[in-house]
């Protein structure tokens, strides 16, 4: 029945160089793998952060981001109409209407990139705690001030504390840094609403409008109110966490479906790699795989023994691949968001499901790799392979 | 009369080759009792490799009838006869067949997992018949580590283990120079003697076949 695991392993040691070739060829088709899923999930894990669950986000309907939306002031002030928006201590109502422009500037690796710069209101500090001045000062509401995200001042030129940036046909001055804790923030400048409104023109409204529910639950109470308000019938409320997590569901899906397809393509080559491999194995022991007959052992034990030489093989091969794609997690990289058309900076994530879909992928290419030579093995007439010693 | 253990009645084995008849065998008729050292000899390409595989049950028949124990060869599936050879039949090759990546030890106790004994046991039964062969001493060495009369005596532990009724052996001195020969069939002798195995040997040399008790030739595919 059971040909020892040990008898497996140890021919791994008389070949080694064979067998450390395909390990190999194994490991770089699930780092790349990996690597594609890694990126996707840290795109979507920034967007994900970028969102809190008790924030509202309100954007027209047809809207696929924040610059496409507009929504004028009365239909601001229908919102500031509606139940469940949480009020500060002085009773005024935590709601930012926010105003979302795109610039472009000099990436520090060379080119231009889209910078998405947003207007907020100081209510937007107390709906987004995450958000915290880590270097110089706050802007000054009514001056051509703005802050920076951590991610624009390491990423692109000219972006440090005391720099000037030329956008809306205006002069801004950058008087701070701040941290967004991950989010798709980091890779922002914000500046004073009203500043930027009258910058770009846009004084008749808001890209979008941010609220913090009374109660974290409150969501399908608000939605239930503003649905029945006719006047704000073609904007659409949703979760903040939501909003930014679809903003990210595209470029991802993206990614993974190329990321997939080329991984799958290299895959052909490696599993092609463990089959040769397996075939010179078979081939190199058909005596031994005969004398194991003669002694009793049946076709099935001699399939599984070599299945589960080239499933061993490829699960090291995983665990390798594996290894060198956690390495990635130590770095970031800054790339457009074609989605939302702006530079967003996220580190590579890895996850449970990562892991496990990168090994139950390297074992599909073992098995597939090992299938026909363990057959091959299997089926040998005993006669025959004891006859070619 | 010691009962039959072989019983071989009008028994023709040929291959196919391209769709060509290659007669092999040619109505063998032959038994061998229980307790029996018998010597297989004839020139090569006479078939006496293809007897001896026919029966150890690695082989099957063309016509006639072949009874080993009494269990008819023929009779058994695929699995089943590869249960049989587990039980019944030890192996000796010419060129040892031990497996290069286990020691000495493990060759040994490779037939005993297809068994039900516990790990304990194996083990005593292995040290036993590395005993027997005179290599206690020698257990966790690699194939490769020993000399050809070690491992021949190696293989022989491994085929003796599960104490079979029938070893056969292939040429087991084929490969050896005269002194290890003769320690293998002095070995084989006692096996013989002492345990009352019986033992089916091809062989070449007439001072190998001098030890059985019975010598038999082929030629040409008939046995006389
Ligand atoms: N699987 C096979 N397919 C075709 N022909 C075979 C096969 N096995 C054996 N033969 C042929 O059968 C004949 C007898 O072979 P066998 O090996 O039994 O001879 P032998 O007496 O053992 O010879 P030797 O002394 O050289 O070992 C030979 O002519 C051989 O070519
Ligand atoms: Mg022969």
């Amino acid at each position: 029945m059971k040909i020892p695991l040990k008898y497996t392993l140890r021919n791994f040691k008389s070949r080694r160089l064979t067998t450390a070739i395909t390990v190999l060829g194994i490991a770089l088709v699930v780092f790349v793998f990996a690597a594609v899923l890694m990126m996707a999930h840290g795109i979507q894990k920034t967007l994900v952060a970028t969102g809190s669950q008790d924030n509202v986000i309100i954007a027209r309907k047809s809207a696929n981001g924040e610059i496409s939306s507009i929504i004028v002031r009365s239909d601001y002030n229908t919102i500031l109409t509606l139940p469940h928006i949480a009020k500060s201590s002085e009773g005024k109502p935590l709601i930012s209407g926010e105003t979302v422009v795109i610039i472009n500037l000099p990436k520090r690796s060379g080119g231009l990139s889209n910078v998405c710069v947003r207007g907020v209101a100081l209510e937007a500090f107390t709906l987004r705690p995450q958000v915290k001045i880590i270097e110089g000062r706050m802007f000054t509401a009514g001056a051509r001030e703005i802050i920076v995200g951590s991610s624009i001042a390491k990423n692109f030129e000219g972006a440090g504390i005391g720099k000037t940036v030329e956008f809306g046909g205006n002069t801004w001055t950058i008087v701070g840094r701040f941290d967004g804790g991950g989010s798709a923030f980091d890779s922002e400048m914000w500046g004073d609403n009203d500043q930027l409104q009258d910058a770009f023109n846009r004084r008749g409204g808001y890209s979008t409008v941010t609220f913090k529910l009374d109660q974290p639950d409150a969501f399908n109470a608000f939605k239930a109110a503003f649905d029945r308000e006719p006047r704000l019938q073609q904007f659409e409320p949703k979760p903040e966490q939501t909003f930014f997590a679809e903003q990210s569901e595209n470029m991802t899906l993206f990614i993974r479906i190329l990321g997939i397809f080329i991984t799958i393509v290299f895959s052909f080559g490696s599993t092609i790699g463990a089959m040769i491999t397996m075939y010179a194995a078979v081939a190199n022991r058909t005596v031994e795989v005969g004398t194991l007959r003669a002694l009793g052992f049946r076709r099935r034990s001699i399939l599984s023994a070599f299945l589960s030489e080239s499933l061993v093989i490829a699960f090291i091969g995983g665990v390798f691949g594996l290894l060198l794609a956690s390495v990635l997690q130590f770095f970031s990289i800054s790339m457009l968001n074609f989605q939302s058309f702006s530079e967003l900076e996220f580190s590579f994530a890895l996850s449970p499901s990562i892991i496990g879909w990168s090994m139950f992928f390297s074992l599909t290419m073992g098995l597939l790799g090992g299938f026909l030579p363990a057959v091959r093995a299997a089926r040998l007439n005993i006669v025959n392979a004891l006859r070619s010693a | 009369m010691p009962n039959t253990l072989i019983d071989i009645k009008n028994l023709f084995k040929s291959y196919w080759r391209d769709s060509i008849e290659i007669p092999v065998l040619n109505d063998i008729t032959l038994e061998v009792h229980d307790g029996e050292f018998l010597a297989l000899m004839g020139p090569s390409g006479s078939g006496k490799t293809t007897l001896l595989n026919l029966i150890a049950g690695i082989d099957r028949p063309s016509k006639g009838s072949l009874t080993v124990s009494g269990t008819n060869i023929a009779d058994l599936g695929e699995s089943a006869l590869a249960k049989w050879r587990s039980q019944h039949v030890g192996f000796v090759f010419q060129f040892y067949n031990l497996l290069p990546v286990l020691t000495a030890f493990e060759n040994v106790e490779l037939p005993l997992l297809l068994t039900s004994l516990s790990k304990a046991e194996r083990k005593k039964h292995v040290e036993l018949v590395l005993d027997v062969v005179g290599l206690g001493d020698r257990m966790h060495h690699y194939p490769k580590q020993l000399s050809g009369g070690q491992e021949q005596r190696v293989a022989i532990a491994r085929a003796i283990v599960t104490d079979p009724t029938l070893l056969v052996a292939d040429e087991p001195t084929g490969d050896l120079d005269k002194h290890s020969a003769e320690e293998i069939l002095v070995l084989l002798d006692r096996l013989n003697q002492e345990f009352k195995k019986t033992i089916v040997m091809v062989t070449h040399d007439p001072r190998a076949a001098e030890r059985a008790t019975i010598q038999r030739h082929l030629d040409k595919g008939e046995l006389s």
